[in-house]
C-alpha cells in the first residue's frame, strides 16, 4: 500500500529511508523519522483502538505524550509491549504493533456490545449493583475483569536489560523546545554543568510543527544550530528521547533514556537520577479538546497535533477539514492544512469577531470562518464524515445547524501549561484566566519554570523567556551571569480565547460527549457525579475515573475541572486542581528497577571458606544475605540421613563448621568493660583476660535483642561475637549509645565480622586435632572451657576460643579471613586420623537443640531471659540497658510463655514444625493455644524426635503431657513435657 | 434510594438525572452526642455502627478534606487477618467476616474479592514461621493452607519458581477468604449508610484546636466554628500525634510515608494477592487490570504526602525478582500515604486519659483491612465506655505496661513494624 | 530522595543513612532512673510533629557516625545538622 495520504515534500521524515511495518497484520510503509501514529496516518490509517469501557472505535488524537487513544501492543513475544503510544513510537524497519481491547478484530469487536448498553453503565454502575447474590461478586469480577485491562503483558522474562546513573549538574533543562534549549543556551554559556532533557528524538518542541522564522532564519534551522552549539560544551550533556519523569525531594530528579541506536549489549532504557542545583521546566503546553457529542469519531484530532503531521512529518490527516477552536493558535492548522493542498471547509469559531493576525491571514487565504458558531456533533459510522456547527449562546447550539462535509475535524479549546513537574516539586499553582489554566506560581525548590510550561504561548516570548531562565538558574548554581543576545521571532497578535466547556444541543440526551476519551467519561458521567454528591474534584475523579487512565489526563483535566465548576456554581480555582504525581508519562518498570534485579537483587556474602564448601558438595541455605553450607550429603544420601550422620561424628569423634558468619566487633578502650556492662545484662568487670563469657542483650524495652560470645583478649580489648542475623543492628544499637548517650566513655568499636574466618572445632577429638596442628599448649589446664589464647595454627596466626554451641568439647578458631581455606583444609588433614567430620546448619541446629541452646526462634523479639531459663543471668547489682523495663509485671507474669523440652509420648513420632500446643487438639476453634513450638528436629543422639517450646508456666509443667497439633498438615502429636536441655544437661562434656 | 439492578434501569430510563445524593452535606450543628474527627474508612464506619448498633444517631463526623481523600483512598487494598498474635487474630478475623456481607450490608458494592493471599516463603525459616502462623491462625477458626512450591506456582503461573531465583520460592501460606476491595467505595458505602442513619458528615472542616478544661474537652475548635460534643472520637491515623498534640497527649507513634504505585493495566494475569516478608513487597491486580505495588516506607519521620524514588525502585525490583515477565510493564502512578507507625505495629483502639476523648489510630501499614471491625469496636467503646473484648488489648497503656502486641517481633522501633 | 547533609562528609543521599528517630529522647538519669514511667516514655512516647524536628540519623554507609538533623516533616526542608554528641553533652 502505498502513503497515500503522505506530502509531496516536506517534514523532518527521511524519504531515503523507507520502514516497513506491520500493524494488526496489514502490511505497511513508513519513513525514517516518522512515529508509527504518522507512519499510519501516511497510509490512511486513523482506526488504532477500542475504547476502554464503551468499546467504541478510537482514531490517533494527539501526537505526543498526551495521546489519549492510540494505544497499541508493540512487538510479540518476550519483547511485547502493551499501551504503547504509537505517537511516540520512533518507527523503525521491522516494527510489528497490533491494537488493543478488541476482539476478534479491531473492526469488528464484540465488545462494542457495551457500548449498545451504555444507558445501564453509567459512571459509579459497579458500586449499585453485582450484589446479589452475595457469593457472586468474584463471578462478575472474573467478566469484568476480562473485559476490563487494555494490552497484554509480556509472558516470559524480559531479554533486555536497564541501567542506573546517577548525575549532578547545575542546572536540569526539562524540555528540548524553544524555551528549554535557549534556557540550556544560556546556562551553558556561563561555563554551568548543564543537563538537557528532551523526550522527543527531535530538538525542537513546538517548533517542529510551527512554519516560522527565528532570528529571520527557518526554526528547523535555528534549532540544529543551537542543538550544534551546546554539542561543544564539554560539561552540556543532552539527552534526546529523555523524559524528566518525577521531580522528588531536594531537587532529585528523575530521568529516563531509551538508549538508542542500540547494541546489542546495551541497555534498553537507562533511568537518571540527577541532582541538580537548579532546575529550568519548560515542558512546554497541552492542546485541550472540546467537548461536543460525539467528539470521539477517529478522524476528530487536537489542531496542533494535525500541524504536527503536516509540518513535521510531511502528512495530510485528512482531504477536507473543519477546525472548531475557541483561540486564535488552531488557525496556523489551518493555514497549514491549506498550504499541504486540503480543503479548509471552514473554520468553527465561538468568538463573534476573531480579528487576530492568524484568523486574519486564514479569512486573506480564503479560508471561511463560522464566527460565533460551535460544533454541536461530530457525524459518521467509522470515521468522521461531517459536522454539524451552529450559532453557540452560552454553551448551547440551537437547532439552526449547517452540516459540513469533512474526513478531519481539527479541535483546539485552548492550552495548558504542562505544570506536571512543577506541582510534583510541591510548588503552588494559579489559575490564570486569560488563558483559563493553571501556571506555576510560587516555588518550593530551587526551579523555575520558562515559556509555554509557565503560561506563555508567544514564540518571541518562549524564546526570551527560556533565556531568561536559563541565566539566572546558572547564577542561582554559582557561575557567572555572562551578555548574550537573545533570539527573536516575530509576535503574533492574538485575541483572547473564548471559554467554551461543555457544548450542548438538543442532541445531547442521545449521543456522548467524552470528556476523557481514554476511560469513557462523558459530561454526562460528571454530571452524575455531581448529583449523586461526588463534588470534590478528588472524588469526582475516583467515581467516574476521569482522568485515571494512562495519559493521566492531560488532555481532559481542565476540560473536566470546568464542567464540574459549572454544575456546582462555582470558579475553576475553587474546584482546585488533582494532585499530579510522578510519574509524568509512565516508565517501564525495567528501568525503573535496573541491574538490581534477578540473583543482583540482594547482594550475596559468602564465607571466605566457601569454595571448599562446594568442592565437598555442600548445599547450601540463603541466611539472611548469607549463603551458608546446610548439609553435605554424601552420594545418595538423602538430607536427613547427612545430617545424622554430621551430628553423629560430632558426638562420637570431632567435626567443624564453618561459623564466619558470626558478628565480630573489636571493643577497645579503657571503659571497654564498663561499657560491655551497660549493654550486657551480666557482668563484664570480673572476667578476666584471656576468658570468655556468655552475654545477653536487651532491647531498650527489656525483651531480648541478642546473644553471644565475648571475650577480654587484653585489659582495654575485648572481642566480642553477635548472632549473624543481628550483627548490623548491633553494632548500630552500640555506635548509638556510645556516640549519643555516653560519648564520655572511651571506647573504640570496630566491626570485625569480615576479618576472620571462623570454624568451630567440636567433639570429643577435637583437641586432639587441634594439638595436632600448633605448637601451643591446648589442655585443658592451660586452655580451660570459657579460655582464650592466641597461637599459630597450621602456620597461621590464630585466636581460639574454647566455647561450645554443640555441647562438647570445642574450639572456636579465628584466622584472618584469607587463611580462612588454609585453616580449613589443615582441619581436614589433621582430622582424617580422628575421623573428623564436616558439618552444616542442619547437624548444628540438631546438636544445639539437643543442648537446649537458644536461637532465633527462642528469641523471636518477645521473649525475656526469665522465658528462656537465662533469668539467672541479669546482674542484679548493676544497670544495663533494657533492664528498668524489665521489671515491669507483665514481663514477669507467672502465666508467661517459657522454654521447655518436648519429646514425643511414643517415642517415635515427629514433632511437626511450627506446631502449636494445646490440651483438646479436638476442641473446636478457637481453641485455646498454650504455648507453640520453637524448634524441633530428630536426635540421632538420643534416637528420637525432640523439639525446644515456649510454654504457658512451662517450667512447672515438666512431665505433663500436651498435644503438639499442626492443622495445616493434620498431624497431632502427643508430647511430653522435660526441661530444655536434653544433653549432658550438667555440662560435662564440655568441660572435659 | 436503594441501589439494585432494577433502580439502575428504572433511572436509565431517565437518563440518570433522579438519583439522590449519596450523603447529605449538611452545616454543622453547634453541639452532638458524638463527634467522630477523621472522614476516612475507620470515622465513617464508627460513626455507622454508632448508629446502627447503639442506637446513637446525634453524630458527626468531620473531615478536613473530602471524605475518603487520606490513607483509605491511597492504600494498596489488601484484606486479610492472618495474624499470629491472638488479640490481632480475633480482631482481624471478626473485620473479614464483617467485609464477607458489607456490600449487602451497606447496599453498596465495595467489591470485595476474595481471590486468595499468599505470603510467599523463600527458606525453610519462612516456612517454619509459616506453619507456626498458620497453625494459630486454623486454632483461632482463620483459614489457612500451606502450599507447596508447585501449588504457589499453580495459583501464580508467572513467579520465578525456579531454584536459581535470587530468594526461591519454596512454597507459601494461603488465606483462601482474602483478598482486596474497592478503597473508595468503602468510605463511599459507610458514608452513605451513616448518613442514612442520620449521621451528619461534614467535609471541608479541619480541626485547628482542642479545649480542654481539667480532665475533659470542652469544644473543638474547626475552620466551621466551634463544636461541642459529649465524647469525642478520633480516627485520624496519620495526623494521630498532630491532633493528639491539641489535646496535649503525647502518643506512642511516629509518623512515616508509606509509598505504593500501580502500573498500567493489562489483561488479567495475577488473580491472587501475593506478598512476600523477605523482599517487603505486596502486589495484586485491580479489577481495572494495574498492578498495585506497595512497598517500603520512607524510614523516617514524615508527613509529606508524596512519591520517594528509592522505596519505589525496591519495590518494583522486588517485583521484577519474582515476577520477571512484567519489567516491559510501566508503572503509572505512584504516591506516599501518611501512616501512624506505633511502638509494636498494632493499632490503638480506646479510651485515654481524658474522659471523653477516645482513640483509634495506630494502624501502621494495616489499617484498610481493619475498617469494618474498627468502627465496630470503636463505637462500642465509645458508646459504653469501655472496650468491646475485640479491642481490649490495643489499649493506649499497653506499651507501659509491658503488653506490647508485636506482630513481628521487631521491637519499640515504629519503623521496623 | 532526601539529601542529607552530614556534618562529617557534606550532603549525601539518604540511601547512605539510617533513621535513629526523636533526636531529643535519653534514658532518665538522676532521680529519674529509678522511673518506670519515666523508661517508659523514654522509650515509648515520641514527638512527633508536623513542622521542625530534631532526629538522628546515622551515616551507616559512610563515617558511621551519628547526627543530630534538624528537618522539616512536612517540606523536607533542612534546617542544619550536627554531631549527635553535642546536644547530648550539652544537656
Amino acid at each position: 500500500m502505498t502513503q497515500r495520504f503522505r506530502l509531496a515534500s516536506g517534514g523532518l521524515v527521511d524519504r531515503s529511508r523507507p520502514c516497513a511495518f506491520s500493524f494488526d497484520g496489514r502490511d505497511l510503509q513508513g519513513y525514517a523519522g516518522d512515529t508509527l501514529a504518522s507512519a499510519l496516518l501516511a497510509n490512511g490509517v486513523h482506526l488504532v483502538g477500542r475504547s476502554f469501557k464503551y468499546h467504541r472505535r478510537r482514531g490517533i488524537f494527539g501526537a505526543g505524550a498526551e495521546e489519549p487513544n492510540a494505544l497499541v501492543q508493540l512487538e510479540t513475544g518476550a519483547r511485547t509491549e502493551p499501551n504503547t503510544r504509537a505517537t511516540q513510537i520512533e518507527l523503525y524497519d521491522g516494527l510489528t504493533a497490533a491494537s488493543q481491547n478488541r476482539w476478534p478484530t479491531l473492526d469488528r469487536d464484540a465488545g462494542a456490545i457495551y457500548n449498545v448498553f451504555s444507558r445501564l453503565l453509567p459512571a459509579g454502575f459497579y458500586y449499585k449493583t453485582f450484589m446479589w447474590p452475595r457469593s457472586w461478586w468474584l463471578r462478575y469480577e472474573h467478566v469484568i475483569r476480562h473485559a476490563a485491562g487494555m494490552g497484554q503483558s509480556p509472558r516470559a522474562p524480559d531479554p533486555d536489560h536497564y541501567a542506573h546513573r546517577h548525575a549532578h549538574c547545575d542546572v536540569l533543562v526539562a524540555g528540548g523546545g524553544p524555551a528549554g534549549l535557549t534556557a540550556a543556551l544560556a546556562a551553558a554559556r556561563t561555563g554551568a554543568r548543564v543537563i538537557v532533557a528532551n523526550d522527543d528524538f527531535e530538538w525542537g518542541g513546538a517548533l517542529l510543527r510551527e512554519a516560522v522564522e527565528v532570528d529571520g532564519r527557518p526554526g528547523l534551522e535555528w534549532i540544529r544550530n543551537a542543538v550544534a552549539e551546546l554539542a561543544t560544551y564539554p560539561d552540556v550533556t543532552l539527552l534526546a528521547r529523555s523524559t524528566v519523569f518525577g521531580y522528588f525531594d531536594h531537587n532529585l530528579l528523575g530521568v529516563v533514556q531509551a538508549v538508542h541506536p542500540r547494541a546489542s549489549h546495551a541497555p534498553r532504557q537507562r533511568l537518571w537520577k540527577v541532582r541538580a542545583k537548579q532546575v529550568v521546566l519548560a515542558g512546554g503546553a497541552i492542546e485541550r479538546p472540546l467537548v461536543f457529542a460525539d467528539n470521539d469519531l477517529p478522524g476528530v484530532m487536537l489542531a496542533s497535533a494535525v500541524s504536527t503531521y503536516v509540518n513535521r512529518y510531511g502528512v495530510a490527516p485528512g482531504q477536507r477539514a473543519v477546525v472548531f477552536a475557541n483561540n486564535d493558535s488552531a488557525y496556523a492548522t489551518a493555514l497549514d492544512l491549506h498550504r499541504a493542498g486540503v480543503v479548509i471547509a471552514a473554520v468553527v469559531d465561538p468568538r463573534l469577531d476573531p480579528k487576530g493576525e492568524l484568523p486574519t491571514s486564514a479569512r486573506a487565504a480564503g479560508i471561511e470562518i463560522l464566527a460565533g458558531h460551535a460544533v454541536a456533533r461530530a457525524r459518521g459510522g467509522k470515521h468522521v464524515e461531517s459536522v454539524l456547527a451552529g450559532p453557540v449562546d452560552n454553551g448551547f447550539v440551537g437547532a439552526a445547524q449547517r452540516e459540513l462535509a469533512c474526513d478531519l475535524l481539527c479541535v483546539s479549546g485552548g492550552w495548558s501549561p504542562a505544570v506536571h513537574l512543577f506541582s510534583q516539586s510541591k510548588g503552588r499553582l494559579r489559575y490564570d484566566e486569560r488563558i483559563t489554566a493553571f501556571v506555576p506560581d510560587v516555588s518550593a525548590q530551587a526551579e523555575r519554570s520558562a515559556g509555554a510550561a509557565r503560561g506563555l504561548f508567544s514564540l518571541n516570548r518562549c524564546l526570551a523567556d527560556g533565556a531568561e531562565a536559563g541565566a539566572a538558574a546558572a547564577e542561582a548554581a554559582g557561575c557567572r551571569r555572562i551578555s548574550a543576545a537573545v533570539p527573536a521571532a516575530l509576535e503574533v497578535a492574538d485575541d483572547p480565547m473564548l471559554p467554551l466547556w461543555d457544548i450542548q444541543s438538543d442532541a445531547t440526551r442521545t449521543s456522548k460527549r467524552f470528556v476523557d476519551l481514554q476511560n469513557d467519561v462523558t459530561a454526562r458521567d460528571v454530571a452524575l457525579g455531581v448529583r449523586e454528591g461526588y463534588r470534590s474534584v478528588e472524588h469526582l475523579k475516583r467515581y467516574t475515573t476521569l482522568g485515571m487512565g494512562t495519559d493521566q489526563g492531560k488532555t481532559s483535566n481542565i476540560n473536566g475541572l470546568a464542567i464540574l465548576a459549572a454544575l456546582i456554581d462555582a470558579q475553576i480555582p475553587d474546584v482546585g486542581t488533582t494532585t499530579f504525581r510522578p510519574p509524568y508519562t509512565a516508565v517501564t518498570l525495567g528501568a525503573i528497577a535496573g541491574p538490581e534485579i534477578g540473583a543482583h537483587f540482594d547482594p550475596v556474602r559468602l564465607s571466605p571458606m566457601h569454595d571448599t564448601h562446594e568442592v565437598a558438595g555442600a548445599r547450601f541455605i540463603n541466611a539472611g544475605l548469607w549463603r551458608r553450607p546446610m548439609v553435605y550429603p554424601r552420594a545418595g544420601e538423602s538430607d536427613p540421613d547427612a545430617t545424622n550422620r554430621e551430628v553423629l561424628a560430632v558426638r562420637r569423634k570431632a567435626g567443624i563448621v564453618d561459623v564466619s558468619t558470626l558478628g565480630k566487633i573489636d571493643v577497645q578502650g579503657r571503659d571497654a568493660a564498663t561499657f560491655l556492662e551497660r549493654v550486657y545484662v551480666n557482668r563484664w568487670r570480673n572476667l578476666a583476660v584471656g576468658k570468655a563469657r556468655y552475654g545477653l542483650m536487651l532491647r531498650e524495652d527489656g525483651l531480648i535483642f541478642d546473644d553471644g560470645t565475648t571475650t577480654r583478649i587484653g585489659e582495654d580489648r575485648f572481642h566480642m561475637t553477635t548472632t549473624t542475623a543481628n550483627a548490623g543492628r548491633v553494632m548500630s544499637h552500640l555506635e548509638y549509645y556510645l556516640q549519643v548517650h555516653w560519648p564520655e566513655l572511651d571506647v573504640r568499636l570496630t566491626s570485625v565480622s569480615d576479618h576472620w574466618a571462623a570454624v568451630a572445632l567440636a567433639g570429643p577429638e577435637s583437641r586432639n586435632v587441634l594439638a595436632a596442628l600448633t605448637m601451643a599448649d591446648v589442655g585443658t589446664a592451660a586452655l580451660p572451657y570459657m579460655g582464650y589464647c592466641e597461637a599459630i595454627i597450621a602456620g597461621v596466626p590464630a585466636r581460639i576460643f574454647r566455647i561450645s554451641f554443640s555441647g562438647e568439647l570445642a574450639y572456636e578458631i579465628n584466622v584472618p579471613a584469607d587463611y580462612g581455606a588454609a585453616l580449613w583444609n589443615a582441619l581436614l588433614d589433621a582430622g582424617r586420623a580422628y575421623e573428623l567430620g564436616v558439618y552444616g546448619t542442619e547437624a548444628m541446629g540438631v546438636l544445639r537443640i539437643e543442648k537446649g541452646h537458644i536461637a532465633g526462634m527462642e528469641i523471636d523479639g518477645r521473649t525475656t531471659p526469665d522465658d528462656v531459663g537465662l533469668g539467672g543471668m541479669v546482674a542484679a547489682d548493676k544497670d544495663c540497658i533494657g533492664k528498668p523495663l524489665l521489671a515491669r509485671p507483665a514481663l514477669r507474669a507467672e502465666d508467661r510463655k517459657q522454654l521447655v523440652g518436648l519429646v514425643p509420648v511414643d517415642g517415635r513420632s515427629a514433632i511437626p514444625k511450627g506446631a502449636q500446643l494445646v490440651v483438646d487438639p479436638q476442641r473446636a476453634a478457637p481453641n485455646p493455644i498454650i504455648g507453640h513450638v520453637t524448634s524441633t528436629c530428630y536426635s540421632p543422639t538420643l534416637i528420637r524426635p525432640i523439639a525446644l517450646a515456649l510454654l504457658q508456666r512451662g517450667r512447672a509443667r515438666h512431665g505433663e503431657k500436651l498435644y503438639a497439633t499442626s492443622p495445616l498438615s493434620n498431624t497431632v502429636v502427643h508430647v511430653e513435657v522435660v526441661p530444655h536441655v536434653f544433653y549432658d544437661p550438667k555440662g560435662e562434656r564440655l568441660r572435659a | 434510594m436503594k441501589y439494585s439492578l432494577f433502580s439502575l434501569a428504572r433511572n436509565a430510563l431517565s437518563h440518570h438525572e433522579r438519583w439522590p445524593r449519596a450523603w447529605r452535606s449538611p452545616p454543622p450543628k453547634q453541639f452532638y452526642d458524638v463527634v467522630i474527627i477523621g472522614g476516612g474508612g475507620h470515622g465513617l464506619a464508627t460513626a455507622y455502627y454508632l448508629a446502627r448498633n447503639h442506637g446513637i444517631t446525634d453524630v458527626a463526623v468531620i473531615e478536613k478534606g473530602y471524605i475518603g481523600g487520606g490513607n483509605t483512598g491511597r492504600n494498596t487494598t489488601i484484606i486479610r487477618s492472618n495474624y499470629y498474635l491472638e488479640p490481632n487474630a480475633h480482631f482481624y478475623e471478626h473485620s473479614l467476616k464483617l467485609w464477607e456481607g458489607l456490600s449487602a450490608d451497606l447496599n453498596y458494592n465495595v467489591m470485595f474479592s476474595q481471590r486468595g493471599v499468599v505470603n510467599l516463603a523463600h527458606s525453610y525459616a519462612d516456612l517454619d514461621n509459616y506453619s507456626r502462623r498458620g497453625n494459630a491462625m486454623r486454632l483461632n477458626g482463620i483459614d489457612a493452607e500451606l502450599l507447596t512450591r508447585e501449588e504457589v506456582s499453580g495459583m501464580v503461573p508467572l513467579l520465578d519458581c525456579s531454584s536459581t531465583a535470587r530468594y526461591p520460592i519454596m512454597g507459601g501460606l494461603l488465606q483462601r477468604r482474602g483478598g482486596t476491595a474497592r478503597h473508595d467505595a468503602v468510605a463511599w458505602g459507610y458514608a452513605r449508610a451513616a448518613d442514612a442513619g442520620g449521621v451528619d458528615i461534614i467535609e471541608q472542616c479541619e480541626v485547628t484546636g482542642l479545649r480542654r478544661d481539667g480532665n475533659r474537652i470542652v469544644s473543638i475548635e474547626t475552620t466551621r466554628g466551634v463544636i461541642r460534643a459529649k465524647k469525642i472520637g478520633l480516627a485520624v491515623a496519620g495526623h494521630s500525634g498532630h491532633i493528639a498534640g491539641m489535646a496535649g497527649l503525647r502518643l506512642p507513634i511516629e509518623t512515616h510515608v508509606l509509598q505504593a504505585l500501580v502500573s498500567e493495566p493489562v489483561k488479567p494475569v495475577l488473580d491472587t494477592v501475593v506478598t512476600s516478608g523477605a523482599v517487603h513487597f505486596y502486589v495484586s491486580q485491580s479489577d481495572k487490570g494495574e498492578l498495585v505495588l506497595g512497598g517500603d516506607l520512607d524510614m523516617y519521620n514524615s508527613y509529606g504526602q508524596r512519591s520517594n524514588l528509592p522505596p519505589v525502585e525496591h519495590a518494583v525490583q522486588a517485583l521484577l525478582a519474582l515476577f520477571p515477565s512484567f519489567s516491559r510493564l510501566r508503572m503509572l502512578r505512584t504516591w506516599g500515604g501518611v501512616m501512624d507507625m506505633s511502638m509494636d505495629g498494632s493499632p490503638i483502639i480506646g479510651k485515654t486519659p481524658l474522659d471523653n476523648l477516645y482513640l483509634d489510630c495506630g494502624w501502621c501499614y494495616g489499617g484498610f483491612k481493619a475498617t469494618p471491625a474498627s468502627g465496630w469496636c470503636f463505637a462500642h467503646t465509645i458508646a459504653n465506655d469501655q472496650p468491646h473484648e475485640l479491642n481490649a488489648a490495643f489499649t493506649l497503656d499497653r506499651y507501659g505496661l509491658g503488653k506490647a502486641i508485636d506482630e513481628k517481633g521487631g521491637g519499640p522501633y515504629p519503623w521496623v513494624h | 530522595m532526601l539529601s542529607i547533609p552530614c556534618p562529617y562528609c557534606g550532603p549525601r543521599d539518604v540511601t547512605e543513612f539510617s533513621y535513629g528517630g526523636d533526636g531529643n529522647v535519653r534514658p532518665p538519669t538522676g532521680p529519674d532512673a529509678a522511673s518506670e514511667a519515666a523508661w517508659s516514655a523514654y522509650v515509648y512516647l515520641r514527638a512527633n510533629p508536623r513542622g521542625v524536628h530534631e532526629e538522628l540519623w546515622q551515616h551507616s554507609a559512610g563515617c558511621r557516625r551519628w547526627i543530630r538533623v534538624t528537618r522539616n516533616t512536612l517540606t523536607h526542608e533542612m534546617h542544619g545538622s550536627a554531631p549527635a554528641r553535642a546536644s547530648a553533652a550539652a544537656s
